[in-house]
């Protein structure tokens, strides 16, 4: 078994608002191994970015807290860590890239000024030394002639360089785990392969782990070693890729999996994209019994009265379900 | 640390490399585009030229134009403009032009100081209220509010009329009544600064290049200074060079009801009070002082327009 990196139990993060609590991650377990790539996927809402936030603690504090909890950083629990030392383990040891490369970037500055902001302020190098890194980064992620673009702003950059350039700011200081939090989403498909292709080079050279949200099933089996399906604020299965898409076990995920359109069959002779009914329920109140419950077309007297624990079905194969 | 990353497969020339020296100038900069987009407002580059001009002529006027400003000559009083007192005289025989050259100093002097310190104090305000929230913000808001419903000008006489004595004591007459002046303008209109930059705040701080930034690291204050102040910048600018005019404005008028600077000291507002009472027999008098008021507040509030134009973000072209 490889040494577990990130290990999130039991995690609670609840948001305070108007109307009452929004349970917005209720319980989540799951572990991320050093490098390994775990792809995290649910539909939107179902707590995937507010877990990933949580890890870096990027989380407002007030209207959220942590209910309860551990999240163990290399055995180290971070909710405790203040949040000075907290600014020395972004990007030192996790990094997170957001979805929106367009606006993640600070209008005023050069990229290059940006790299070399995040490299002096964790090591200490000196302006020219800060620039050549960025040069340098910027030569990692495939940007075309880094030694001039370094000293372009960010308007100059489209959505799929300015993700490059993201993922340099992120990787500039070699951190041990990296965020995606939905990383492709914003940008066009073959932008999307290339990106994703990018962080896969990266992971490959510089021998870190990556925590792969999106809800995008093609990706994940694309990129990912093991996979989490979230369904409202709670792991529902946990499997390595080849057991989840060969074999999935919550009616959520099979549904999830037929809901992936199909390139390979034209449309006439194609059945309908099969969706899943109903939408999720909200965290305002969620039902005391399997979230999915009144969605599910398995579902049983037992279903709504208690939800059901996360069992192990195969190795590495967990689902929290009846059946 | 650049060294030890290895060189990506696809990596370029080791020309480009040798080429990445950080002088070379971004043609780009959103300064340069706010000065594109300046340029194209002819109103606000006209004033430009003429506030040029007169700045210029107050800071090197007085060495070129070399009348003293108080040679009295009971001769020569209530002259009209002519080639050897271009401005005319006034009741005392001396030179209104070396007179207003002189005073333009301090006239510009004041505005750009009062709104120096507008400016710093809204800035800091504004900044600390937007980044605390809760109540602390809502104090600070309270003050502003209440600084805001101050009628100004009785507040302004009463200071100065308070303090005018002692300071002139520590600071000398012309010095002592320069910081009092300053502050009293500038201590009165931080209000709409700290508002607009509280706003900016607010609205900047959600941005996602704030929420990166503080994921890789940023600690909160230089989230502040880095990432959201220059952001924030531009707006501030405008309000700055608006505020500029309405301190000249305000010196004028302290000037101008006689609790400003010393009738040695002829600022511009001081020339005009100086000229009231003769309007009928010695126009020129009051034309050319109340003119250079008008003038300079005019083009510094045209540049003001123009800046707003040039530094509205949302502005493409």
């Amino acid at each position: 078994m490889a040494e577990k990196l990130l290990e999130i139990k039991g995690l609670k993060t609840w948001f305070k608002t108007d109307d009452g609590v929004v349970r917005a991650v209720d319980g989540v377990d799951l572990h991320i191994d050093r490098g390994e790539t775990l792809g995290v996927v649910g539909e939107s809402g179902c707590g995937k970015t507010v877990t990933a936030r949580s890890v870096l603690k990027l989380i407002d504090m007030p209207p959220g807290r942590f209910e309860a909890g551990e999240i163990l950083w290399k055995g180290r629990d971070l909710i405790p860590v203040p949040a000075q030392e907290m600014d020395k383990i972004r990007a030192r040891e996790i990094a997170i890239i957001f979805q929106e490369p367009m606006t993640s970037l600070n209008p005023v500055y050069t990229v290059g000024d940006q790299i070399a902001e995040v490299l002096r302020q964790h090591d200490k190098l000196s302006r020219k030394q800060a620039i050549a890194g960025a040069v340098e980064m910027l030569r990692l992620v495939n940007i075309p002639n880094p030694g001039k673009r370094v000293h372009d702003y960010p308007h100059q950059f489209s959505g799929g360089m300015r993700q490059r350039v993201m993922i340099a700011m992120a990787m500039s200081c070699k951190p041990q785990l990296l965020i995606a939090d939905e990383p492709t989403t914003a940008l066009d498909v073959t932008i999307q392969a290339q990106i994703l292709e990018l962080m896969q080079e990266m992971k490959d050279k510089l021998g870190m782990s990556i925590m792969l949200i999106t809800h995008a099933m093609g990706v994940v089996a694309e990129t990912c070693q093991r996979v989490v399906v979230m369904y409202a604020g709670k792991v529902v299965e946990e499997a390595p890729v080849e057991a989840l898409f060969g074999n999935p076990r919550h009616p959520y995920t099979q549904g999830l999996i037929r809901s992936i359109p199909r390139v390979d069959r034209a449309a006439a002779q194609k059945e309908r994209l099969e969706a899943i009914p109903g939408s999720v329920p909200s965290l305002l109140n969620p039902p005391v019994g399997c979230r999915f419950a009144a969605r599910c077309k398995f579902a049983m007297d037992v279903c709504v009265k208690a939800m059901p624990p996360l069992k192990e079905v195969g190795p590495g194969h967990r689902v929290a379900c009846v059946l | 640390m650049a060294g030890s990353t290895p060189v990506s497969l696809t990596a370029d020339p080791p020309v480009a490399a040798a080429s990445a020296t950080p002088a070379r100038k971004a043609r780009f900069s959103p300064g340069r585009e706010a000065w594109r987009r300046f340029r194209r407002h002819k109103l606000a580059m006209a004033s430009t030229v003429i506030l040029g001009l007169i700045v210029a002529a107050v800071v090197l006027g007085p060495l070129v134009w070399r009348v003293p400003i108080n040679e009295i000559d009971f001769s020569a009083k209530l002259e009209g403009p002519s080639l050897a007192h271009p401005f005319g005289t006034d009741d005392l025989g001396q030179d209104i032009l070396a007179r207003m050259l002189y005073g333009g100093r301090i006239s510009l002097a004041v505005g750009l100081a009062a709104m120096l310190v507008a400016c710093f104090v809204g800035v800091l305000v504004g900044a600390i209220a937007g980044m605390s929230r809760g109540s602390v913000d809502a104090g600070l808001m309270w003050l502003a509010d209440l600084f805001l419903a101050l009628p100004q000008l009785p507040l302004l006489l009463l200071i100065i009329y308070l303090f005018r004595d002692s300071l002139t004591k520590v600071l000398g007459p012309e010095g002592g009544v320069f910081v009092m002046v300053v502050a009293v303008i500038g201590g009165l209109r931080w209000m709409q600064v700290a508002r607009l930059v509280r706003a900016q705040i607010l609205s900047i701080r959600e941005k996602e290049f704030i929420e990166a930034a503080r994921a890789l690291g940023a600690s909160n204050s230089r989230q502040v200074v880095r990432h959201i102040l220059p952001n924030a910048l531009g707006p501030v600018i405008v309000a700055g060079t608006i505020d500029v005019a309405a301190a000249i404005i305000a010196e004028s008028t302290l000037s101008f009801l006689g609790l400003g600077f010393p009738p040695d000291i002829p600022t511009w507002g001081r020339v005009l009070f100086d000229a009231k009472d003769t309007m009928d027999m010695a126009p020129h008098w009051v034309l050319f002082s109340g003119g250079a008021i008008f003038l300079a507040v005019l083009s510094i509030n045209f540049i003001g327009d123009g800046l707003r134009d040039a530094l509205d973000p949302r502005r493409v072209l």
